[in-house]
């Protein structure tokens, strides 16, 4: 039950310790599910979701092994601590689900989204735009007389940010595509 | 079959009193949707059946087709796994599959949607050794230093209780047999959920009886006021614990169970073991023999002491007249004449399924089929059905009320059919009596949709079919139509005419802790349930 992979050790009494801490208060989690890349597998994991009450903060989806037929599934979640282990527990009971990985609890992790803003206008607000994206360092991926796109990298508060500064200057239209994580270090 | 529901119940009958997987066949589109309800209530009890459903042909699938439905969909989140074959190819390999997350872990249904051009096509079959494996493979060992704390707890308790499931059930005989030898060997007392009845003897010295909202009150107070608490593949459900912040206030607890999921969703728990039963249970007596069999005998003197005081409210009591038969007085005489009987009891829901609970006493595993977490009535004949099937010798009998009875009553049609000789004995009070029971409790007795005034003649509805009808309106002949029933060699449906506004008790008023009780007919039912427990069901 990959839920349960607590290092060995880790804690006072057993590998497989459940002890809770059922505290009120709500924690952001960043989730790594991995999963048998076939057809309705990301229909389970948004049904446990949606069917017992959980949040979805985020969630990005890709295949990750084109020869195992494995994806990688990234979900940043909200609830009090029970909730969170309910999670774990309830994706690692899901069949076609090899792992689950708390990023949040299992070490520090680099957190990353790619965004595309769309900003139209012309005059000062145009070169503001262009300064402030230089700033961000985001890049122009398409322009015409009257518009930018731009794409931006970087944690979600960043390019929420960048769309803050931009909105006023002619944002029109944003996409996002969610966070994708990984633990850092070798391991 | 005569409907896909009770062609589901049938085979989690089968399942269920025989510990093997039930296997379902059932039609496109409506025959799966039809299925659905069953599947579920296998889901909520953890019953391993494979269900093979028909689909319109690849081709065509998403076109609207003729009884098309998009069962994968559909039946996605009440099954542990659906698969959907889209070449005959992959039929073999995923069928494997399909019993072995059935049976592996915590038991379940899962559903394969063949289409059908993928049945009329052939393909090479491959064997269960040659079949792809699934990465699926849930662990059974529980880890042996939490189990070490279990014995340690164990050792030194004053005051200690099992709490046991269906889990020890479905784990298999050595589980019950393993449960058996702690609980004797430590002297320790036992109770059960309605799920997990058998696993221990109802004439065990340790038994207590079953706990919960119409559980024994010696069962319940014991709950409450012990001090280490062994869950045994209990999931701490609604019905159990009541007020969950007032449950079993002062107790170390334990939770022994094979579904991570289940630790710490209701309940916290301080010693958590993730593994099968009769595993753990195995480990738990090696361990605990290898210490040198330790209990806290004095502790464990004076809390039976205390049990013998809670079990002298002699909460079952009820006083049968001459008049109308009791339900409890006909659960009482369908207990003394049939035991010693191969006897295998399925029941509908309700509160003749409690009354079934409380006044039936069940000595071994596979001998109770009841439809505990879905509540489905409907339930309890067509599980009969499977039940006979699989013990065509064996004195089946479901134990039903009016109501649920008529929900799925065309299956008399299949008991005639194949000659299986179940006994469905209809507690017949012309009322929802739980829902009854319920809007008087709960509602100042604004009774809605809860009684029936066009029933059927049960004696003239089970000769339509085929079969035997017995009434019995007098306590002085129920014994004697008892014993017909049960001597007849055929099908009977047996309707046993009892008062009709007898409540179910004792009765833990949803929102109040185990400790606060209603007991018996005298009790003072106004105003029990307050406004916050009357929002839960």
């Amino acid at each position: 039950m990959s839920a349960l992979k607590i290092k060995k050790g880790s804690t006072k009494h057993s590998a497989y310790n459940l002890r809770p801490t059922f505290s009120d208060t709500t924690e952001t989690h960043t989730l790594a599910v991995i999963v048998d890349n076939e057809p309705g597998v990301l229909a389970r994991v948004i049904g446990l979701f949606s069917g017992r009450g959980y949040n979805i903060d985020s969630l990005t989806v890709a295949e990750v092994d084109h020869t195992g037929h494995t994806s990688r599934i990234t979900i940043v979640t909200t609830g009090t601590p029970q909730v969170i282990e309910q999670i774990k527990a309830q994706l690692g009971r899901i069949v076609v689900v090899h792992e689950v990985h708390d990023l949040t609890v299992e070490g520090r992790s680099v957190e990353r989204e790619l965004a595309l803003l769309k900003v139209t206008g012309v005059g000062d607000k145009r070169v503001e735009a262009l300064r402030l994206a230089d700033i961000f360092r985001a890049n122009v991926v398409d322009s015409t007389l009257g518009s930018f796109v731009f794409e931006i990298t970087g944690t979600p508060d960043k390019i929420d940010a960048f769309a803050e500064l931009m909105r006023p200057l002619g944002l029109s239209e944003i996409a996002r595509t969610g966070v994708a994580a990984l633990l850092r270090g070798a391991s | 079959m005569r409907h896909e529901q009770g062609a589901v119940h049938a085979a989690e009958g089968y399942a269920r009193s025989t510990g093997k997987p039930g296997v379902v066949i059932v039609t496109s589109g409506p025959g799966a949707t039809n299925a659905v309800t069953g599947i579920t209530d296998a889901l909520m009890d953890s019953i391993p059946i494979v269900v093979l459903s028909g689909q319109v042909p690849t081709f065509m699938i998403g076109n609207d087709a003729f009884q098309e439905a998009d069962t994968v969909g559909i039946t996605r989140p009440c099954t542990k796994h659906n698969w959907l074959v889209s070449d005959t190819k992959d039929l073999a390999n995923i069928l494997h599959q399909a019993f072995h997350v059935a049976l592996s872990g915590r038991p379940g249904p899962v559903l394969v949607d063949i289409p059908k051009d993928v049945q009329f096509a052939s393909a090479e079959y491959v064997s269960p050794q040659k079949a792809r494996t699934s990465h699926y493979q849930p662990q059974v060992k529980g880890d042996l230093e939490a189990i070490t704390e279990l014995v340690e707890a164990l050792e030194t308790a004053e005051r200690p209780i099992f709490y046991t499931g269906g889990g020890v059930i479905n784990s298999g005989p050595a589980a019950s047999q393993l449960l058996r030898e702690l609980v004797d060997a430590s002297g320790i007392p036992i109770t059960s959920t309605l799920m997990g009845l058998g696993a221990y003897p109802a004439s065990g010295k340790n038994w207590l009886g079953m706990l919960g909202m119409h559980g024994l009150y010696e069962a319940n107070m014991a709950m409450h006021g012990c001090d280490l608490l062994i869950n045994v593949g209990a999931r701490f459900d609604d019905r159990i614990t009541g007020r969950v912040d007032a449950f079993s206030p002062n107790s170390t607890r334990v939770h022994i169970d094979i579904d991570p999921s289940s630790i710490n969703k209701v309940i916290k728990t301080d010693i958590p073991i993730v593994g099968d039963i009769a595993h753990v249970l195995e480990d738990v007596l090696k361990i605990w023999k290898s210490r040198g069999r330790q209990t806290n005998r004095e502790g464990v003197q004076k809390w039976w002491a205390r049990i013998a005081e809670w079990r002298k409210v002699d909460c079952l009591a009820f006083t049968q007249g001459a008049k109308t038969i009791k339900p409890q007085y006909a659960m009482q005489r369908l207990e003394a004449l049939t035991r010693g009987h191969d006897r295998y009891i399925c029941t509908e829901v309700g509160q003749h399924q409690m009354w079934a609970a409380q006044y039936l006493g069940f000595e071994d595993p596979n001998r109770w089929m009841t439809s505990g977490g879905l509540g489905t009535m409907g339930y309890g004949l067509p599980a009969s059905v499977g039940v006979q099937v699989a013990h065509p010798e064996a004195l089946v009998i479901n134990v039903a009320g009016e109501a649920s009875w008529l929900m799925n009553m065309q299956e008399m049609g299949t008991a005639v059919q194949f000659r299986l000789p179940v006994k469905q004995f209809i507690l017949n009070n012309e009322r929802l009596g739980m829902v009854r029971q319920w809007q008087q409790l709960l509602h100042g007795e604004r009774y809605s949709h809860s009684w029936s005034e066009a029933l059927p003649d049960f004696v003239k509805l089970a000769e339509a079919f085929g079969a035997k009808g017995i009434i019995c309106t007098d306590p002085a002949d129920l014994d004697d139509a008892i014993i017909e029933m049960i001597e007849h060699d055929g099908p009977v449906v047996f309707d046993c005419v009892v008062e009709k506004h007898e409540n179910c008790y004792p009765m833990i008023p949803s929102g109040e802790p185990h400790n606060k009780m209603l007991l018996g007919e005298d009790a003072a039912t106004s105003g029990a349930i307050g406004a916050s427990g009357a929002v839960l069901v």
